[in-house]
């Protein structure tokens, strides 16, 4: 019986895809409307009027004759498809992307967008609003022919697909991360009429109102870079210390009840971020139940203390000592056992083993917990904002220098330049110079021996270091979980339900029943938002992660230091960033849902990222290359091979994006707008006008939510993973 | 099964199967391969030995497509691979930790290749289940690879490399993850397949013993080159180097003196010694005599004049045979002896004297 081989593909699978995105880019540039519409990228009622949706080709001919040179890469590159000549189209697709760029950010909403131009052509110049459908096609389709003739020249070992992912990562990283940035630089140079100021800046960047210490002559305020310098080394150590405390107590004690501290690692994840500084007001407030209680038996004077550095500091170490503590755990599951054996055995005491080998062996992960809770402190907009009183900080200066009466972006742009190199710095020294030094490597191989038991004074040391600590935690979670059901806190505590059905309510109207209460929209948009970049943000941070762990390619260290570089980026300053990048043409987003959806996606790529590296460096790579010599290209090996074994990682990126999506307050702060309004944005602004309890309730059932997804996403993963895989055969003797 | 028995490879034509033209791979400033050049006839198995790091396994891999040649070009069957990546080349490939995929079981594992390139499941299962059989698997399709012993996972691994039916099938260290006694069965396993099928197999292994065992021909590198290329025995026995003398089989190279006028047969001096060896186009003055372990000859006692004094440094035994190291009085060199003489064995430091046939060993020029 003959049968026919299946020979493996040839090259001419390049040419199937080139000619597809060619004929996306005709599309674009004849068909779809290549400028924004009326009501943004998801409204499609210009399909019923097509006139209002002109697209490049006519347009070109007649208001904004710039666009007509796009055509010319369109035709050479049809005829380099045609001519099957696929090694030459890196020059039309980039050619056309650069015009693009040179067109889009010389000519705005407002005319020229350079003030030379203007001088040059003694007029304010054209005129052209953001990007629509057809440009972000026309340019993705650019890029992607880019992408097929640079696999064709060799790049990346002629890979198609892996060529084609980096770029489109590049491209979205550059668009959505570093572009915004370098608009806050240019906004810093500029006055509010977007003329170049430098002397300006000067002024802006040495101002005593950022720089002065003069708290420390005893003649007036620090500035508030110093303030928050020194918020973020207070809680920076606090942190640091309580974090190890807490690590060696889970490690290296027999004390029952560990689960505890376990679970209170997942705290930082689930909890909106001002919420801790809204139950410390409670507490400790003028009015707050502690403050009422020694009042009212000790004769202790009512104050404000806990607005300002007292307040803040308490807060974030509240807040940010499980992410040190989780920190820290993993360091010091990373010391081996057998080294502290060894160390007994050479006659060691338990007291010399810890200082002499545990110790220097942690020292390294040590000053990462610092650094991670100092960049976490200084990126905290949500605490100060609740409790800063008149103590400002970075993150929430750049807020009310633009929300705020002294509208003045130019500020908000030094404060946040200011800020960024502040988290940035640290964030370098993090990964640089610490990620050298640390001796912690994980080898597969599986070490016994028990880890030797802390010398007493040391653990006692612990126990009281961490108690205040864990006792406040659980006082403050009471407070939230409750607090919302009494008619007001610590002075009538009536039970009520009266601001959770004014949150939550449901009413039966004419038209049957109805989410009445007033957080309804808020939470059904954040969540909804939510859900739709949750796999973006997977699939993105999975992408990069495949990308940085299998593909080799120049410049990737940039790459990856780009990629996790939006985890050091306050979310105040992406904020500010967007609204300085995004409110003018060319991309013009700023308003809609896709600017939150996009700002969720590239805030919580690097959580995904680190997801998909953690599993990715145990999966051998070898399975990739057999995959590949058996014919299947990378995207099929990708998909049938490396995702499968992934799902774990998918699903864990999956849900922290979204649940760090919907408690995070910072960003999107700037971003929400009457329609897209936010949860958090909504409880914030509840708490300003001091509406305490509505804010209280919609945090308590936040946190819940949140929990039950978290716990039941656990439980779900944890018995896919047991039960796959029972029993499939019988098993059969050789 | 009659089409198992038909030639895979299309050994009608004359060409190369493989053909490599002065490739080069760079890793930045590092050369793993420099300008290698080599071809490898259809149905033969040519084994790439070396040290590690001697870019053996990197060559492999450019012949895969895994890697990317910096420079020179790589042919397949005559036509031009070098630009192609890994799944647009007819190769494929066994995988040192054969690298079976943990979520599929055997016959998943086995069809995964056919299933790429379009088949449908059924069809593409029952030509695995063919080859599984000829692997000597039939019956375990429903098995995951965890539950299988090395032996058999490195079969399923050579299974599924097979099912497409490649021009090259290419073996990475495929019995480093073997304990020894079954190493030795595998590579007959894979010996007897290869002549079987009369595939082109590409071979790497650090383990000079096992590339004889395997090979039609032996690639040895060193240093990203190809310090030599021949057939087992032309290797073993005509070393060109003092490299492929030292690693085709621990030779002892002794320092010695060539002389005389005849261009087949040399005088060589061994310290006051003197032997006729076959020259093998080595000049006279200063070079080096190869000889193996087996080659020498020792008797405990004195020297006379035409055979070299010793004092044995320390002698082992291994059970069926003795292992010696001598140092020489003359040349002053240290040697490695074998011998099969277990019931007599020579006391450490005893003097003895020494005998090496010039039938067995080899001049070496540099």
């Amino acid at each position: 019986m003959a049968r026919s081989i299946p020979v493996k593909a040839d090259a001419s699978a390049g040419q199937g895809n080139a000619a597809g995105w060619l004929a996306v880019a005709w599309l674009s540039f004849l068909v779809l409307p290549w400028y924004k519409v009326e009501g943004g990228f998801f409204a499609f009622d210009w399909l019923s009027r097509p006139y209002s949706a002109t697209p490049a080709v006519l347009g070109g001919l007649s208001s904004a004759p710039w666009l007509l040179p796009l055509a010319l890469p369109l035709l050479a590159a049809t005829w380099f498809v045609w001519r099957r000549d696929l090694r030459s189209l890196a020059w039309v697709g980039a050619a056309g992307l650069a015009w693009m760029a040179v067109e889009g950010f010389s000519i705005i909403h407002s005319g020229w967008a350079f003030s030379w131009l203007t001088t040059l052509t003694g007029d304010p110049g054209p005129k052209q609003p953001g990007m629509g459908w057809g440009a972000v096609l026309y340019a993705a389709a650019m890029l992607m022919l880019t992408a097929a003739s640079l696999a064709r020249r060799g790049w990346c070992k002629g890979d198609g697909f892996v060529v084609g992912a980096l770029m489109l990562v590049i491209t979205s990283l550059i668009l959505f991360v570093a572009y915004p940035l370098v608009s806050i630089l240019s906004s810093a140079v500029k006055d509010n009429d977007g003329n170049v100021m430098p002397s300006l800046f000067a002024d802006k960047l040495f101002n005593s109102n950022i720089w002065s210490l003069g708290c420390l002559y005893g003649s007036g305020n620090c500035g508030v870079a110093w303030n928050t310098v020194a918020v973020a080394t207070l809680v920076g150590l606090l942190c640091t210390v309580l974090g190890l405390a807490l690590a060696l107590i889970a490690l290296r004690t027999q004390v029952r009840g560990k689960w505890i501290l376990r679970s209170l690692s997942i705290l930082p994840i689930i909890t909106p971020p001002f919420v801790i500084g809204l139950a410390l007001i409670l507490l400790f407030g003028r009015a707050g139940i502690v403050t009422n209680f020694l009042s009212h038996h000790f004769a202790i004077p009512r104050s404000r203390w806990i607005y300002g550095m007292a307040g803040i500091t308490m807060a974030q170490v509240l807040a940010f000592t499980p992410i040190a503590f989780l920190v820290l755990v993993g360091v010091l599951q990373g010391v081996s056992p057998s080294m502290e054996e060894a160390s007994q055995t050479l006659r060691a005491s338990r007291w010399r083993t810890f200082w002499t080998v545990t110790w220097p062996l942690i020292r390294p992960g040590l000053a990462s917990a610092f650094l991670i809770s100092f960049i976490e402190s200084m990126a905290d907009f949500a605490n100060p904002l609740v409790l800063g009183g008149n103590f400002n900080v970075l993150a929430t200066d750049i807020f009310f220098a633009v929300v705020g009466a002294a509208h003045d972006q130019g500020r908000a742009a030094v404060l946040a330049i200011v800020l960024l190199v502040f988290t940035l710095a640290a964030f370098v020294i993090q990964r640089r110079w610490i990620g050298k030094r640390s001796y912690v490597t994980v080898s597969g191989k599986g070490d016994g021996g028990v880890p030797a038991a802390l010398p007493p004074v040391l653990r006692i040391g612990c126990y009281a270091a961490t108690l205040p600590w864990l006792v406040l935690t659980v006082v403050v979670y009471v407070i939230i979980l409750t607090g919302g059901f009494v008619q007001s806190i610590g002075r009538d505590n009536t039970p009520t339900l009266e601001y959770f059905l004014t949150a939550f309510g449901v009413t039966k109207g004419v038209d049957g029943w109805f989410l009445s209460g007033s957080a309804w929209p808020s939470l059904t948009m954040t969540i909804g938002l939510a859900l739709v970049a949750m796999p973006l943000t997977a699939a993105l941070g999975i992408l990069t992660a495949y990308l940085l762990d299998r593909q080799k390619f120049a410049g990737r260290t940039l790459f990856e230091f780009l990629a996790m570089m939006s985890f050091a980026i306050p979310g105040t300053v992406v904020g500010i960033s967007y609204i300085l990048a995004f409110n003018v043409p060319p991309v013009q987003i700023t308003g809609t849902g896709l600017i939150i959806v996009i700002s969720f996606i590239f805030r919580n790529m690097p959580v995904a990222i680190r997801a998909g590296l953690a599993n990715l460096n145990q999966i051998d790579k070898s399975l990739d290359e057999a995959s590949l010599t058996l014919g299947a290209r990378s995207f099929a090996t990708l998909r049938k091979v490396i995702l499968p074994i992934l799902k774990p990682a998918i699903v864990t990126a999956m849900i922290y994006s979204f649940v760090r999506a919907v408690t995070a307050v910072s960003a999107v702060i700037f971003l929400a707008t009457g329609r897209f309004n936010l949860a958090t944005v909504y409880i914030v602004g509840r708490a300003d006008v001091g509406e305490y309890g509505i804010a209280i309730v919609y945090a308590a059932v936040m946190i819940v939510v949140m929990m039950a997804i978290l716990v039941g996403i656990q439980v779900l993963v944890g018995e896919r993973r047991l039960g796959r895989r029972s029993a499939a055969s019988e098993p059969v003797m050789a | 099964m009659d089409e198992t028995t038909v030639p895979l490879n299309s050994a009608a034509t004359t060409e190369p199967a493989v053909r490599f033209e002065a490739v080069t791979k760079k890793y930045g400033t590092v050369t793993a391969v420099d300008s290698v050049s080599f071809d490898i006839a259809p149905a033969s198995l040519v084994t790439l030995l070396g040290p590690s790091g001697c870019g053996k396994t990197t060559t492999l891999r450019l012949i895969a497509g895994l890697e990317q040649a910096s420079g020179g070009r790589i042919l397949i069957g005559g036509k031009d691979v070098t630009l192609l990546s890994a799944a647009e080349r007819d190769v494929s490939m066994v995988f040192q930790s054969y690298a079976l995929f943990p979520h599929m079981n055997v016959i998943e594992n086995v069809s995964y290749g056919l299933r790429s390139m379009g088949l449908g499941r059924a069809d593409a299962e029952a030509r695995a289940a063919e080859k599984l059989a000829l692997v000597g698997l039939s019956g375990y399709e429903k098995r995951q690879p965890s539950e299988l012993s090395g032996g058999q996972q490195q079969r399923v691994a050579v299974a599924r490399a097979i099912v497409l039916e490649p021009q090259v099938l290419l073996f990475d260290e495929p019995l480093s993850n073997l304990d020894a006694k079954l190493r030795r069965r595998v590579r007959e396993e894979i010996r007897d397949l290869q002549q079987a099928l009369k595939l082109t197999v590409a071979y790497v292994t650090h383990d000079q013993e096992e590339a004889m065992a395997v090979s039609d021909r032996i690639i040895v590198m060193n240093g990203g080159r190809i310090a030599q290329d021949g057939t087992p025995s032309e290797l073993y026995n005509e070393p060109s180097s003092r490299f492929i003398a030292d690693f085709m089989g621990d030779a002892n190279l002794i320092p010695v003196s060539v002389g005389g006028t005849d261009s087949q047969q040399a005088e060589v001096k061994i310290g006051r010694a003197s032997v006729r060896i076959r020259r093998r186009a080595v000049a006279n003055g200063e070079a080096l005599l190869a000889v193996r372990p087996h080659a020498i000859r020792m008797t405990a006692g004195a020297s006379s004049a035409d055979t070299l004094s010793g004092t044995v440094l320390k002698s082992t035994y291994l059970g069926n045979h003795m292992e010696y190291r001598v140092r020489l009085a003359d040349p002053d060199t240290e040697l490695f002896v074998s011998s099969p003489d277990t019931q007599n064995p020579i006391a450490d430091a005893s003097a003895v004297s020494v005998v090496i046939n010039p039938a067995d060993a080899v001049l070496i020029g540099d």
